[in-house]
């Protein structure tokens, strides 16, 4: 036997892990908020997410075939950016808008910047925030806690009760309602090792801690601010996004924590509704920085000599 | 000693499969060949010419200069060719080449050297052959050579954190008495008081017979530490900080830390030649992989060819994609079955398709994986992004020489970037820039 055999530099074995893996993993984890957003808005809210996916893979391909790059439709990516931006939407959204919107996410925010890896803000919430500043029906439907927002937001008696919050059978985008669904998907990113604590965890319980003092120390309205406006759905599936989020511990704790000061700060003292929105896409411009200030300590450079 | 952190590494599958399977000694194969140049430092110098008569123990390549080692011969016969070898990797050197007669008769002036001070002994494992058997084959009389008083932890690294491979285990399953014994001729002509035996703890047998040899030894302290199954537990700055807390910076050596690591095949070489005055001419070697038929440990003259290996085990059951040198973490592959067992050589593995087949490569997603895997905290994306803009400044300072080349960060990259590969060719942009600075200043 002396047929020539491949010879590589090593390792010669991988985990198996793959981007396409991930995104798979990231797509189930959305299945149960998906699911639970056709159950409280019917089944028009079904259009805008076969829109948004169908879209942003569509026009993700066609860039490529355009600009004759390789084929990365098939990482999977793509289609999780159409489902994020479409969870972000109000069910009853005209389908057009969802269009532009892909188009905005893939070619302008994901594709002109190099493609998957290369973008600096996340597609979806930077699609999300355009299409609020570009289209009167998100602004409309935002939740009433943000179209409320003012100095001293007494909205506790339109709050809807804490259950309700919690099972997402009231007004909003797709997505965004059902918390339990979206600690669901949470969970199964954890177990599934896509995500880490550090950013959801952070980023959830600032918006409760600052809202608990800001509404003079009653849980359960800061609970209430917590569970609603999207917080968990920005906080679990969109400030966790690899490419524009810190990747060391300590990053991802000051990025969580960022997150959801700026949410808290946007939502008291700002004019926009989306306070969610915002706080990510700050913090994704903030990352390249957050990244500089806690690279790890490399092994025995700079100790003791 | 209690450390506050594990350093970070990665759970590759172990596939230890040929520890259930006896180890066999092979019978002398039909020729040998032997290269010059099995260790780092300058290659031997050829001590025989074609013609010549050898037998097991004869010394046929001569050290040449302070690195350097000893080369035996492994089987008794003829010298049928000098022949030039071209390693895997590294430079060409010359290879002699023994027709075995099968008798296997073993050289009559082969006898225990006579050791009765410091110097002697160095010099009788110089006369050895001995060199590092872990993997990377520093002659070990040079490793010792240093003021007793530097010496506060002589560490055994029998780790073995690469999968497939045993062989390191099966010497410490059966071969505890010459280690034992290289351990008490340590402390007695090197004055080594303090020694740690690191294992990891998916080797519960090695770690009880390394216990009970322990136990029997009174002349200095011996320790058995139990390290978790984490890749690269085996890897020497990891060892020497996993047992002793104590950091090897970039560019140093264990010696610098008051550590000299010694592999426990090393050691039982050690302890045999003092015992026997046989030099090293064999080696355990792990015979595993997907495509071989019989995986398992032989004890196989050095300069046995893979083919030859490989026959020993049954034959090849299948079309093997890639044939490695080691562990399929760190080994070197080889394009075919014309090369030979080397005297640092603990596997070789043929690897089918499916166990060698690794992803496309795809873009960079800023995972961080790689940093929050790598067990020195390097950035090896960061690295790869500097190498390819060749910006040496920013190499150094990513601290790209610390790394070790493990391939942790490669294994587990989600877009199977060559990270690894790229840290090493960053390592060597910045020797090469250093080689120009240097004539300048």
């Amino acid at each position: 036997m002396n047929s020539l055999t491949k010879v590589m530099i090593s390792p010669h074995i991988h985990s198996g892990r793959s981007t396409a893996g991930i995104m798979r993993d990231v797509l189930i984890s959305l299945l149960p908020a998906t699911v639970a957003g056709a159950v409280i808005f019917g089944w028009r809210a079904l259009l805008p997410i076969v829109v948004c996916v169908a879209c942003c893979v569509a026009f993700e391909a066609l860039f490529n075939i355009i600009t004759k790059k390789d084929q990365t439709v098939g990482d999977l990516s793509a289609a999780v950016t159409g489902l994020l931006l479409a969870l972000n939407l109000p069910a009853n959204i005209p389908l057009w808008q969802c269009v532009i919107g892909s188009l905005f996410a893939i070619i302008v925010v994901k594709c002109l910047f190099g493609g998957i890896g290369g973008n600096l803000v996340n597609p979806a919430i930077t699609a999300r925030v355009f299409m609020l500043i570009a289209f009167e029906s998100l602004a409309v439907s935002a939740f009433p806690i943000d179209t409320v927002a003012s100095a001293t937001p007494l909205v506790a008696d339109k709050m809807p009760s804490l259950l309700t919050l919690f099972m997402g059978n009231y007004g909003g985008a797709i997505g965004e309602t059902c918390t339990a669904a979206l600690l669901l998907g949470g969970i199964y990113l954890l177990v599934r090792r896509v995500i880490t604590w550090h950013i959801p965890t952070l980023f959830i319980g600032t918006v409760f801690v600052f809202s608990f003092f800001m509404e003079g120390f009653d849980a359960i309205t800061a609970l209430s601010l917590t569970l609603a406006g999207g917080v968990f759905l920005g906080a679990i599936f969109m400030a966790t996004d690899y490419v524009t989020s810190p990747s060391t511990s300590w990053g991802k704790v000051l990025f969580g924590l960022g997150a959801g000061l700026l949410t808290c700060l946007i939502r008291y003292f700002g004019i926009y509704p989306a306070g969610v929105s915002f706080a990510i896409l700050f913090m994704n411009i903030l990352t390249p920085y957050i990244d500089q200030w806690t690279k790890y300590k490399v092994f025995a450079v700079g100790g003791k000599r | 000693m209690s450390m506050a952190f594990h350093l970070r590494g990665i759970h590759p599958p172990h596939r230890k499969n040929t520890l259930k399977q006896p180890t066999v000694r092979m019978d002398a194969p039909t020729s040998v060949t032997i290269p010059m140049a099995m260790h780092i430092g300058a290659p031997a110098i050829p001590t025989v010419k074609v013609g010549d008569s050898v037998m097991v123990g004869t010394k046929i390549g001569e050290a040449s200069g302070k690195i350097s080692s000893n080369v035996y011969s492994s089987v008794s016969g003829k010298v049928t060719k000098l022949a030039e070898y071209l390693p895997p990797y590294g430079n060409a050197t010359t290879a002699v080449v023994i027709e075995s007669d099968a008798k296997m008769t073993v050289d009559p002036a082969i006898c225990p050297p006579s050791v009765n001070s410091r110097d002697e002994f160095i010099a009788a494992i110089r006369e050895s052959g001995i060199v590092g058997l872990g993997g990377a084959g520093f002659p070990t009389h040079v490793k010792l050579d240093v003021a007793p008083e530097r010496i506060e932890y002589l560490i055994i690294n029998g780790a073995e954190c690469e999968p497939y491979v045993t062989s390191d285990t099966v010497t410490m399953l059966t071969r505890a008495d010459d280690m034992a014994y290289a351990l008490c001729q340590l402390n007695r002509h090197l004055g080594i008081n303090n020694v740690i035996i690191g294992i990891e703890n998916n080797k519960k047998e090695a770690i009880s017979a390394m216990n009970t040899m322990a136990a029997s030894i009174s002349e200095c302290t011996v320790n058995v530490k139990s390290l978790p199954s984490v890749y690269p537990q085996g890897g020497e700055k990891v060892l020497i900080y996993h047992t002793t807390g104590r950091k090897v910076p970039a560019g140093k050596l264990p010696i610098d830390v008051g550590c000299i690591v010694l592999n426990c095949t090393t050691l039982a070489a050690i302890g045999a030649y003092l015992r026997t005055g046989m030099p090293l001419v064999e080696k355990c070697v792990t015979v595993d992989g997907g495509a071989v038929k019989n995986p398992q440990n032989i004890i196989a003259p050095i300069g046995t060819l893979i083919e030859d290996l490989f026959s020993f085990c049954g034959g090849l059951r299948a079309q093997p994609a890639k044939i490695i040198y080691g562990g399929p973490m760190m080994g070197v592959t080889v394009p075919d079955t014309n090369y030979p067992v080397l005297k640092n050589t603990n596997a070789i593995l043929a690897l089918t398709e499916k166990e060698a087949k690794l992803p496309k490569p795809t873009a960079c997603i800023r995972c961080g994986t790689c940093t929050n895997t790598c067990p020195f905290g390097l950035a090896p994306a960061s690295i790869a992004a500097a190498y390819e803009k060749k910006d040496t400044e920013a190499l150094k300072a990513l601290s790209v020489e610390t790394c070790m080349e493990c391939g942790c960060c490669s294994f587990v990259c989600p877009a199977n970037r060559p990270l690894v590969q790229m840290n090493k060719l960053s390592k060597q942009l910045l020797k090469e820039e250093q080689k120009k600075e240097v004539p300048k200043s």
